[in-house]
């Protein structure tokens, strides 16, 4: 379950120092000094040689870091640069606030939606608050209820999942961490209302999939949904957290190998470097995937959209017969 | 009597004079006595067994299994299995110390069980059921596409046949050598479940030692009525990964059923010894 992430992004190095080396001249060429035109031009073509090199062929367990990098744009960031007229509403009128878990109304191109995402913080102080986005079972009621508050009302459901995991901890245990899970599990199940699911970075196991029972489930390009960690999932195995590399290959978590196992429904393309190098231009890939599939599913009865999300995960799995 | 006892491993009688080399060992089972894993008494396995796992000196409840609970639970030569033809794959050409596919092999061979899950329809007090419990000796009852699959199938019958539901929850989860197809499990599950309310039957959910994992957070936890077996584990992280994640020591009994009870987090803790009795009155009352 939940380990913390490493940041150390050894791969994007290269290109970095390219970067900076660029930038560094373009400065001096400002200053009036000397003209390295030509040189920067030279440059800018290696450094996107470079950028293409490396992300091209990226492994399982270089984009798992890309998942959960620091810089990588977090629920919040894609409420502001998709949404207007955002409203937050916290609570689960039971027992707490949990904000690893942010909700509210917004409007897409003017229509009112349900937003509802996992939040990771940036530095300690907002990692301290949203419990680096490993909700705890107020969490979950939260969400839930503002999910019957949406089907009530009869606006569309958009979930973003951002999580290494539900917390694992003694409070969470002591209010019914599991039984949260499960309640959303079924009870999304049944909404009448379009559900549409994005995994944006992190999808961790259950934690991940209590908020993405949903009719359609897109993934960015870069991120990855797995029913356990590589750490732990390397833990378990080979009795060594070192082996994580190898646990990502073993389970395919990648976006791409879940839309080649027809999980996921649709990838929504990074722009080149990952979605950190240009949030807007990932929020617009995504806004685009967003807005296809809610038209498609806005012309569908509410029953029908039962069915439809009922088909869709009760096809999952693969086994043979006898 | 069932072919389940001949298919039991490491059976070797043991002498009398061996009892006190037993009581050392850690194993709960072996030939002729057992050992109590609580009061470390050793005692005659046939007394056990006919005490329906429970220890007749202390009252522990050792592993029950499956299909013996079910035969012994459901009213005589009322079970009938169903989905015994689904097989595990191997989706992900999952490999470790040892590839799935072998691993699923010898399990199945040492336990003469296809997969973690045996249901079928029976009859419980008279009730028609639709029925299932975990093996939790076939890879710690972890749930992957068949057990997902046969579970969900539980559901439906139920839903068909409008009659209760009746699930023997063991499990540590999800099956992490399936990946994500495991995971999906939870959603399947959960999915029929949602579809089979609407027969307003009831769904009795048993939790046994242990329940962690992706089925305590799905259908295990969502019954109409949640009942526990004494002194069992249940809850969602294993207590060893809570602790790693908090570091520190976890309370005496923490996640135990009593502590769950306690929490208001399952409507009752049921002997073993009882449960045929109690589970028969909620159907009863819950026609």
């Amino acid at each position: 379950m939940a380990q913390l992430p490493s940041f150390a992004l050894d791969f994007e190095r290269p290109l970095l120092d390219l970067e900076r080396k660029i930038e560094e001249l373009k400065t001096l060429s400002g200053s009036g000094a000397t003209d390295f035109g030509q040189e920067i031009a030279r440059l800018e073509k290696k450094a996107r040689r470079l950028q293409s090199e490396i992300f091209s062929d990226l492994s399982r367990w270089q984009v798992t870091q890309l998942s959960r990098h620091p810089a990588r744009p977090y629920f919040l960031d894609y409420i502001e640069m998709l949404f207007t007229d955002f409203f937050e509403l916290a609570g689960d009128r039971r027992f707490a606030e949990d904000a690893s878990i942010v909700g509210g109304w917004a409007r897409l191109d003017g229509e009112t939606v349900l937003v509802l995402g996992h939040q990771k913080g940036r530095n300690t102080k907002e990692n301290m608050l949203r419990n680096f986005g490993m909700p705890r079972p107020e969490g979950y009621r939260k969400a839930l209820r503002l999910m019957r508050l949406a089907e009530r009302f009869g606006k569309p459901i958009l979930t973003f999942v951002d999580t290494p995991g539900a917390y694992p901890g003694i409070g969470a245990e002591e209010r019914g961490q599991a039984e949260a899970i499960a309640v959303n599990l079924e009870a999304m199940a049944g909404l009448t209302v379009p559900v549409i699911s994005t995994v944006i970075g992190e999808g961790g196991s259950g934690g991940a999939l209590a908020i993405a029972v949903a009719n359609r489930v897109l993934m960015l390009e870069n991120s990855i949904y797995s029913v356990i960690s590589p750490e732990s999932c390397s833990t378990i195995l080979y009795r060594d957290t070192s082996k994580a590399e190898k646990a990502a290959d073993a389970l395919r978590l990648t976006a791409r190998d879940l839309y080649q196992m027809k999980v996921v429904d649709e990838l929504v393309p990074e722009p080149p470097g990952g979605a950190h190098r240009n949030p807007d231009e990932t929020a617009e890939s995504l806004g685009r995937v967003l807005r296809k599939h809610l038209a498609s599913l806005r012309s569908l009865a509410p029953q029908a959209l039962v069915e439809d999300r009922y088909a869709k995960f009760r096809a999952m799995g693969v086994f043979g017969r006898r | 009597m069932a072919a389940w006892f001949s298919k039991k491993p490491r059976i070797s009688p043991v002498e009398a004079a061996d009892v006190e080399a037993l009581r050392q060992q850690p194993s709960r089972m072996q030939g002729l006595w057992a050992k109590c894993d609580a009061c470390n008494e050793i005692i005659y396995r046939q007394e056990i067994e006919r005490n329906w796992n429970v220890c007749p000196l202390c009252g522990h409840h050792l592993p029950w299994p499956a299909r013996v609970r079910l035969q012994t639970l459901l009213d005589p030569g009322s079970f009938e299995e169903f989905d015994t033809e689904l097989e595990a794959q191997d989706p992900l050409g999952f490999s470790d110390s040892k590839r799935y596919k072998d691993r699923l092999r010898t399990t199945a061979r040492a336990l003469g069980e296809a997969d973690a899950f045996v249901s079928g329809m029976g009859r419980l007090e008279g009730h028609p059921v639709s029925v299932g419990a975990f093996v939790f000796e076939f890879m710690g009852g972890s749930m992957g596409s068949v057990v997902g699959e046969k579970v969900t199938r539980l559901f439906e019958r139920a839903f068909e046949n409008r009659c209760a539901a009746v699930v023997f929850n063991a499990s540590g989860g999800a099956r992490m050598q399936e990946g994500i197809f495991s995971l999906m499990q939870m959603a399947k599950t959960s999915a029929a479940l949602a579809r089979f309310r609407s027969v307003k039957k009831p769904y009795i959910s048993v939790l046994l030692h242990p329940t962690t994992g992706g089925v305590a957070a799905s259908f295990a936890w969502l019954g109409d009525v949640v009942l526990a077996e004494p002194k069992a584990l249940i809850g969602f992280a294993g207590p060893r990964v809570i602790e790693q994640t908090i570091r520190q020591k976890l309370p005496e009994g923490f996640q135990r059923s009593e502590f769950l009870l306690e929490h208001g987090m399952v409507d009752a803790i049921v002997p073993r010894r009882e449960l045929r009795t109690r589970l028969g009155a909620l159907l009863s009352l819950m026609g």
